[in-house]
């Protein structure tokens, strides 16, 4: 029997709109309600007052530990960049046979599968004094005895969250790139372009909204990260995220670290609004 | 010197698979030369090579005098008009037409000039600053054009222009080139599968059939003297039909046919008519001995507005006629009327006929 048109729109579209409101949209709340309370060691009280922010602005060390997670998210982003787009690039334009391209794009895409847990630590055991960075430079005669500079700072983080987020930026450029018609590489060389000006004039602005959509999701991604951290970060290596888990845990500040968090929303929500409008700008060009 | 382009053996080799193979051809400065052939026959990368996008496996390319054969397209004073015009979507149409001659180091008010200038022979001044995707598909093309002649190239390549245009505004556009190719006087090269294209807009056409050229001449006589069943087929239609010889007379569907004898190839053993050469007239006519005539009856009427293609079923085999729609005054024949088919003696075309494979 044909259910009602109207029931049935409602049938199919209520699972989606309770899971969002149920999951989404009610902690938002509480974290925005929360982010106003007063701190009453060892619990809080509702309360309305703007103490929380003005912690987070007064005490350097928020500030800090924000300035840092950007700086790292952005080094993230960059390196990223720098890596995948050459790679992206060679796929597309150099790689031939469909199959070799494949395999290629599926050697970067695939350790999505695997669990983060597992390619972060990874790295512990790469960078560590046991690890096989240590080993291979003590084999060759560089150094004489293992060096713990390997890890547990910014630099570790940065090449942690790099090799983990990186899928993430070739997807897209990759998808940009293989998207540019041939022939207007050919049109560029036939009206006189040699290759690095088609490259600079054609090449380049058509697949900024891959490089953009990189960026946004590397720069995201690493911003909110906080495993990473346990695992090479080390003291100099902390990130906001862990900040506002130990505020929920070990410090029992919940309205302080609800206010981490809506800050961190906030800016992660100005970054996203703002590639999406460069990509609104960009995607009117393409007919 | 007066040709502009000169091929010597150009060879195109895909693997194991001959893309074009051998082909010579020289190219009269000015000239608009047309390039017609089948899906597959080589046409298009035969100007790919000589707009140096694709490299031949032998032979020489000569521009004006030059050998370009390794020279890559940014050195070659060809341009070439792509068949989906290829325009850059992130650059405004004045932006697109004056892409090229930034490079040549045309100053920038010269470079304003020249994309005006070009744009007003297109008919296009008031779209300079328009972005591609708010033009319409001629629109397009003419921008396309403009970009690819805004150079002043020795050789401008046109690859299978037409073919992404709606019907009315493809016959428009015929016109277009034609006059564009008369006003400015550079040396067009198309390449094109549309018969009617080659016919209406070049001088010379070249028929390319597995790599080779088959055919070389003016477009009247292409059609009038095809030099092969293949292209007297391909090229318009013909009832083509095998016969030997006897008496001076041959065989057409079993009905015997007499033929101008000066038209006789030697060897001749493939025979054929154009529709629109031969008389259809109603009932069977009486047999005046020595009048060519085919007797059937009517098996299908194909009406096209300014003409009727008439199939008559011979018995064994079906002829096409055209008929004049003026002509016929009574109204067309319908389906299963008898009647007579008259062809003159001189207006049947001899063969010989080719390998088949």
């Amino acid at each position: 029997m044909m259910l009602p048109l109207r029931l049935r729109k409602v049938l199919v579209l209520s699972p989606p709109l309770i899971w969002v409101v149920l999951f989404m949209f009610v902690p938002y709340t509480i974290l925005f309600v929360f982010s106003f309370w007063e701190q009453q060691y060892p619990t809080f009280a509702p309360a309305f007052q703007m103490g929380n922010y003005l912690t987070l602005i007064s005490d350097p060390q928020y500030v800090r530990t924000l300035a840092r997670t950007m700086k790292i998210a952005a080094l993230v982003s960059l390196f990223s960049l720098l890596l995948a787009y050459p790679y992206a690039y060679f796929l597309v334009h150099k790689v031939r046979s469909p199959g070799a391209r494949l395999t290629l794009y599926m050697a970067v895409v695939a350790p999505l599968w695997v669990s983060y847990l597992l390619r972060a630590y990874t790295w512990k055991t790469i960078l560590g004094t046991e690890g096989a960075l240590n080993s291979f430079l003590i084999w060759t005669g560089i150094l004489t005895e293992p060096s713990p500079i390997f890890l547990y700072n910014q630099t570790s983080m940065v090449v942690t969250l790099t090799y983990v987020f990186i899928p993430f930026m070739v997807m897209p450029i990759y998808a940009a790139l293989e998207k540019i018609p041939r022939n207007l590489l050919e049109a560029s060389a036939d009206l006189g372009m040699g290759r690095t000006a088609t490259f600079v004039k054609v090449t380049l602005p058509l697949s900024m909204t891959g490089v953009v959509a990189g960026f946004t999701m590397t720069f995201c991604l690493a911003f909110g990260d906080f495993i990473a951290a346990y695992l090479v970060g080390g003291p100099d290596g902390m990130m906001i995220s862990n900040v506002i888990a130990t505020q929920f845990g070990a410090s029992l500040n919940w309205p302080l670290g609800s206010a981490l968090a809506l800050v961190m929303l906030v800016i992660v929500l100005a970054i996203i609004s703002a590639s999406d409008r460069f990509e609104r700008l960009g995607r009117g060009k393409f007919a | 010197m007066t040709d502009i382009i000169r091929l010597d053996g150009l060879s195109k080799q895909f693997g194991f698979v001959t893309g074009v193979d051998h082909v010579s051809l020289s190219v009269r400065k000015g000239e608009f030369l047309t390039v017609l052939g089948p899906s597959g026959c080589g046409k298009t990368t035969l100007l790919r090579m000589i707009g140096g996008f694709d490299e031949p496996t032998a032979g020489r390319i000569w521009l004006d005098g030059d050998d370009v054969t390794d020279l890559p397209p940014n050195h070659r004073a060809i341009n070439m008009l792509f068949q989906d015009y290829a325009l850059f979507p992130h650059m405004t149409v004045g932006k697109n037409v004056g892409y090229g001659l930034r490079v040549t180091g045309v100053p920038k008010r010269e470079v304003e000039t020249r994309v005006r200038e070009v744009l007003d022979l297109v008919g296009l001044a008031d779209k300079i600053g328009a972005a591609p995707h708010q033009l319409s598909g001629g629109q397009r093309q003419r921008v396309a054009l403009a970009r690819a002649i805004v150079r002043r190239p020795k050789v401008l390549l046109l690859d299978e222009p037409l073919s992404a245009l709606d019907a009315n505004l493809r016959e428009a556009m015929q016109v277009e080139l034609r006059h564009l190719h008369q006003k400015v006087g550079l040396t067009f090269i198309m390449v094109t599968h549309d018969q009617t294209e080659a016919l209406t807009m070049s001088d010379r056409v070249i028929v390319m059939r597995r790599g080779r050229i088959v055919q070389d001449g003016a477009p009247q006589s292409l059609y009038d003297m095809p030099s092969s069943p293949y292209i007297a087929d391909f090229i318009g239609t013909t009832n083509l039909f095998a016969s030997r010889i006897e008496n001076g007379r041959i065989a057409c569907h079993g009905q015997l046919l007499s033929i101008d004898p000066s038209l006789i190839l030697p060897g001749a053993d493939t025979f054929g008519f154009r529709p629109e050469k031969a008389r259809l007239h109603r009932g069977v006519a009486s047999g005046a001995s020595g009048a060519n005539h085919l007797r059937g009856k009517v098996a299908d009427v194909m009406y096209r507005g300014s003409i009727a293609r008439i199939i008559v079923d011979l018995g064994t085999g079906q002829v096409f006629v055209d008929l004049q729609i003026s002509d016929a005054a009574t109204g067309l024949p319908q389906k299963g009327d008898p009647v007579t088919v008259e062809i003159a003696p001189h207006k049947i075309m001899s063969f010989v006929a080719e390998d088949s494979a």
